[in-house]
This record gives structure tokens, C-alpha cells and sequence, in this order.
């Protein structure tokens, strides 16, 4: 799950895969802002049919955390 | 979730005015740089609005979109029996706009007026009201007016806010149908997220002050006053992937129709790429999803009949549409409508 969430997260934020680490705070990349975050959610919901809940998703930190996050939450 | 549901009641026409003053978010790179700004354009699909100038209100624009409505379909105005104004920038905080514009308009006194205070879910509230006084027996007509001037509300150096919204009104006439068109409208609304689209100061709660139009910068760099409008991004877009698409396909389903029976969805022009995300969940083909946003960004409340006025074709409709229209914003509050146009004229959007 976790390499899978590095690819989408380099998908959307148009950033290299290399640069992106699991312990990754990524609110701190320069491409992070609310338009990042609403493709990073929207394809969340197409890949794992799973909308987080904003609450949730603010609990969520690192790369690290949104991986475990979704890997617990997503349609079997 | 409570659904309001009418039969021979129906739109019968729709006009729109616009401000001429066209501003093309390419050039407007005063604040954010021409990377950033074609970012954004790239996701929300808004490249042009219009912008009204310091002396032209919303009440202004919507008396010409109904001048605009009457002219095309050269409707008695004294068999309009109900006028309401949805509007969030009203010309005074008090009185209602809604009897001035009456007046402006030449309607008769023995009329009922008020405003209503929404924002991009504005429409669809004022829609349902309209069509409710409309199948009253003792009421002919009900004239719906819809005006924004948004511009003046957002602060110019907001990363989140400065590149979407637009100026415009429109008018749309209700009244009794010789057709069933069977409608299904819902409603929902959910104030614990007031606080994600707000204009914190210059009501009662936080009285306008000179601290109030300091301006202020904040974390992303943006600067604005407490007396802009603000909006958590995250929050709003986190809503109108959740609530939103789960209020349409309920919606739809009571209304007992499948999308292969729906002719157009007229979605609030909010934002691109929720709209493709909401039409790619429902299967829906991009030729039946309506889009203004790319000439007239985001008008609030006015932007779905706005959308249908730009899009629509011109003049009186040979056939029956069958529509799915959803309003969504401020508040938070959201609610669908399933309805048809028979009998419909297009009259066009105007400029002054």
C-alpha cells in the first residue's frame, strides 16, 4: 500500500516518486495545497473507493499514515 | 432526507445579464505567478469571468436579466404574483433588496417579495420555493431572480479564493404546466461547517471595525481582511465529494430514472475537476454535463440557470429535456432537483 500511495501522491502532485519517502511529512512539499489535496482524495475514491473523511484525513501526517489509513478503510 | 415533490409545475423561460468587463484570469498574475495561476485554472476549468463595475450592484444585474426575460417573451408583468431575490450581496443589509427591484421593475404592489439569503446552493432553494408558490391555485407566475456580484466580496491577493468567482443575475419564470413533469427536489444542510466558507466580520457577531479592514496574511501568504469572504478549500472540496454525489444519486433514484434518461446535468460551476470527478462516478458522458465556468467562473447561486442560458439553445425549445440540476456551498447546504423544460424559452444572456 505504501508504494501505491506514493505513486498516486506523485501522480497528483506532478512530483518524482524518488522524492517522495513513506516518513514524508507531506503538507511541508511546496506542491502541496487544497487543489493537490482534492485530486489526492478524488483518487483515493477511484482506486480504492474510499472518500476520507476530512477529520481523518487531517489525523494523517506522513505518506506513511495515509497508507496505513487507507489500507484499513478500503473496499475489500 | 426529505424530498419536495411537484407535478405541472415546471420552468418555463430563463435570461441572464452579465457585467461587460471581461477579466481573464492568464493575465491576472498580480498576486500569484503564471505557473500557479495556470494550475489552477488547468483544475477548476475557469479561465475568464466578468466583473461589475464599483457602481453596479446584483440587484442591478438581475433587473436586466428580467428586463432581458420579458422583453423575449413578452410576458405580462402584472401576472407575476411572487418575486424572490437570492442574493448574499445585497445593495443594503437593510431593507431586502427584493421590493426595490419590484418597484424598479414596474411589478405590481399586491406582490409577494423577499430575498433569500444562500449562496451557490441558492438555485436549488430558490427553485423549490418558486415552485411551491407556482402550484398554489390563487398564483399565476413566480419570477426567480438570482444576482451575485461576488467580486466585491473576495479579497484579490486569496490564493484560495482570487481566481474564482464571477459577476452575474439571472432571471427564471415558474409557472403551472400543461405537462406532468414530474419534479423531485431535495434539501440538506449541515451548520457544523459554517465556519468553511465565511466572511467573519462586518455582521453583528464581529460588528465592522478598523481592526475588521486590516488586512491580514495568513499561513499560505494569502492577505485578506476579516471583512473577505474565506474558505477552507480542503473542507469545501472534501464535501462536494461526499455529500454532494451522495444527495444526486439519491435524488435521481426517488425520482425513479436511470441517467440514460437524463438529457443534461447542470451542475453548480464550482470546479471542474469535481464535476468530471462527480460525472465520472455516475458514468455520465461529458457531452450531458453542462459547463460556463470557462466564461463566467464561479456566480454562485446564479451559475446553474446561467449555465443552462449559455448552453440551452436560443430561443423556444422544440423538445422535451429531462435535467438534473445540483446547487451546492455556503452554509454548508446542497440539495438536487430532477425536472424537465417543456414548453421553454431560452432568452439568452445579456451584457451591460
Amino acid at each position: 500500500m505504501l508504494d501505491a500511495i506514493i505513486t498516486l501522491m506523485s501522480e497528483c502532485l506532478e512530483k518524482d516518486a524518488s522524492e517522495i519517502k513513506g516518513s514524508d511529512q507531506f503538507r511541508e512539499y511546496e506542491e502541496w495545497d487544497s487543489l493537490a489535496y482534492l485530486s489526492v482524495i478524488a483518487q483515493i475514491d477511484d482506486d480504492f473507493g474510499l472518500v476520507v473523511p476530512i477529520e481523518d484525513f487531517r489525523s494523517c501526517r506522513t505518506i506513511q499514515d495515509l497508507a496505513a489509513y487507507v489500507e484499513k478503510h478500503k473496499e475489500n | 432526507m426529505p424530498y419536495v415533490k411537484f407535478s405541472r409545475v415546471g420552468i418555463t423561460a430563463i435570461a441572464g445579464a452579465v457585467p461587460s468587463q471581461v477579466i481573464d484570469n492568464r493575465h491576472y498574475t498580480h498576486f500569484m505567478s503564471e505557473k500557479d495561476v495556470e494550475t489552477v485554472i488547468s483544475m477548476t476549468g475557469i479561465a475568464k469571468r466578468r466583473f461589475a463595475d464599483k457602481d453596479t450592484c446584483s440587484s442591478d444585474l438581475a433587473i436586466a436579466a428580467a428586463e432581458q426575460l420579458f422583453a423575449s417573451t413578452g410576458l405580462d408583468r402584472n401576472e407575476i404574483d411572487v418575486m424572490l431575490f437570492v442574493s448574499q450581496t445585497p445593495d443594503y443589509r437593510t431593507p431586502p433588496s427584493s421590493m426595490m427591484i419590484a418597484d424598479k421593475l414596474g411589478l405590481k404592489r399586491d406582490l409577494g417579495s423577499f430575498d433569500i439569503n444562500l449562496g451557490c446552493s441558492g438555485y436549488m432553494y430558490g427553485l423549490q420555493v418558486a415552485f411551491l408558490y407556482a402550484s398554489q391555485a390563487g398564483i399565476r407566475k413566480v419570477l426567480l431572480l438570482n444576482g451575485e456580484t461576488k467580486s466585491k466580496a473576495y479579497s484579490t491577493k486569496d490564493k484560495a479564493t482570487s481566481l474564482l468567482f464571477g459577476d452575474g443575475a439571472t432571471a427564471t419564470l415558474i409557472e403551472k404546466t400543461e405537462s406532468e413533469n414530474p419534479t423531485v427536489m431535495s434539501m440538506n444542510s449541515n451548520g457544523a461547517g459554517y465556519h468553511y466558507i465565511l466572511m467573519p466580520a462586518g455582521g453583528y457577531r464581529n460588528p465592522s471595525s478598523p481592526e475588521s479592514l486590516k488586512e491580514k496574511q495568513y499561513p499560505d501568504g494569502s492577505i485578506r481582511t476579516d471583512e473577505h469572504g474565506s474558505m477552507d478549500g480542503e473542507a469545501v472540496f472534501n464535501f462536494t465529494i461526499t455529500d454532494v454525489p451522495r444527495d444526486i444519486k439519491a435524488t435521481v433514484n426517488e425520482a425513479g430514472l436511470s441517467w440514460d434518461e437524463v438529457d443534461y446535468f447542470v451542475p453548480h460551476q464550482a470546479n471542474r475537476f469535481i464535476t468530471n470527478h462527480i460525472a465520472k462516478k455516475f458514468k455520465i458522458p461529458a457531452e450531458k454535463v453542462l459547463y460556463s465556468m470557462d466564461k463566467y467562473g464561479n456566480t454562485s447561486s446564479v451559475s446553474i440557470p446561467l449555465t443552462m442560458a449559455e448552453c440551452l439553445p436560443a430561443g423556444k425549445l422544440e423538445r422535451k429535456l429531462q435535467l438534473v440540476l445540483t446547487g451546492f456551498g455556503v452554509g454548508l447546504s446542497w440539495g438536487t432537483a430532477v425536472t424537465s423544460l417543456q414548453g421553454f424559452t431560452n432568452c439568452g444572456i445579456r451584457e451591460i
